[in-house]
């Protein structure tokens, strides 16, 4: 597991909704930074700008290719963040089960009026 | 367990917000009966993590509530916080606080539950927000830090031994 001051540079890269956009682009496949400013529809150095921030952070890695950079997840950069959401989702699964057995409960009650079963 | 709706979603919309989304096979005044009734909260809100020792729910504006619980682990993990909003079966703003954590209070989070029913099923979200980035990573590092690794661990290990 990283060190805490990594994954808060991690968490901070990737809470923002554009840069989160961009890494859902990227876990597609690599895309040059033209094919990012289409697809997201911002001006390119608004974009360039994000893609910085990501790769300061190790979140995407960049290749040039010709006259292209092409930009790349950088998947173990992420992990911090994914095993973080991923506990996160665990507890509330897990609460949320054990809520769907009492709103059961409250179900029977309501519509068991006369003829409980017990 | 048959009406068991998938997994929460969890989604950091912002630099200072976390949103958890789940939907319930449920009407909508059921699931708040069931979010807001301290005999029933002591049933679900600790999860599979340990024993629930407080719900204490003093449900109008300006109320406070408080939920502890003894983690598998022997530890105690306690959260308290205030009511700011109720609208019955729809909307709750309340605050919360890590009282793991110093200044507990100062770092507190407003949290944003809100109810939506279609045909009878329930979507539910809680909207975690923080005053401050550094109250959202202390509150992830707290997830992070304070064995919540080793409770998963431990609940991985029940889950195959039960299989």
């Amino acid at each position: 597991m990283a060190r805490a001051a990594t994954t808060t540079d991690a968490f901070n890269a990737v809470a923002e909704p554009r840069r989160r956009q961009i890494l859902d682009l990227l876990a597609g496949g690599e895309r040059s930074v033209n094919e990012l400013v289409e697809a997201l529809g911002l001006a390119q150095p608004q974009v360039s700008k994000h893609l910085r921030v990501l790769r300061e952070v190790g979140a995407v890695e960049v290749r040039v290719d010709g006259r292209q950079r092409l930009y790349r997840l950088n998947g173990p950069a992420l992990k911090p963040i994914f095993d973080w959401v991923s506990e996160y989702e665990r507890t509330w699964t897990e609460r949320f089960e054990r809520l769907d057995d009492v709103l059961e409960e409250l179900k029977r009650r309501d519509e068991g009026d006369g003829h409980d079963d017990e | 367990m048959t009406t068991s709706s998938g997994t929460a979603k969890v989604t950091l919309p912002t630099d200072t917000q976390i949103l958890i989304t789940r939907e319930f096979d449920a009407p909508r005044q059921l699931v708040y009966e069931a979010w807001t009734t301290p005999e029933l909260v002591r049933r679900w809100w600790s999860g599979e993590r340990g024993e629930m020792t407080v719900a204490e729910i003093d449900l109008r504006v300006g109320g406070r509530w408080r939920y502890a619980m003894i983690a598998n682990e022997g530890f105690e993990v306690a959260f308290h916080g205030e009511f700011r909003e109720i609208v019955p079966n729809e909307r709750i703003v309340s605050t919360e606080a890590y009282e793991g954590i110093p200044d507990a209070d100062e770092h507190a989070s407003l949290n944003t539950l809100t109810l939506t029913e279609v045909d009878g099923r329930t979507t539910l979200t809680v909207l975690v927000e923080h005053p401050t980035k550094q109250g959202r990573d202390m509150h992830i590092e707290s997830g992070m830090e304070g064995g919540m690794q080793e409770a998963m661990d431990r609940l991985e290990r029940v889950a195959v031994s039960l299989a």
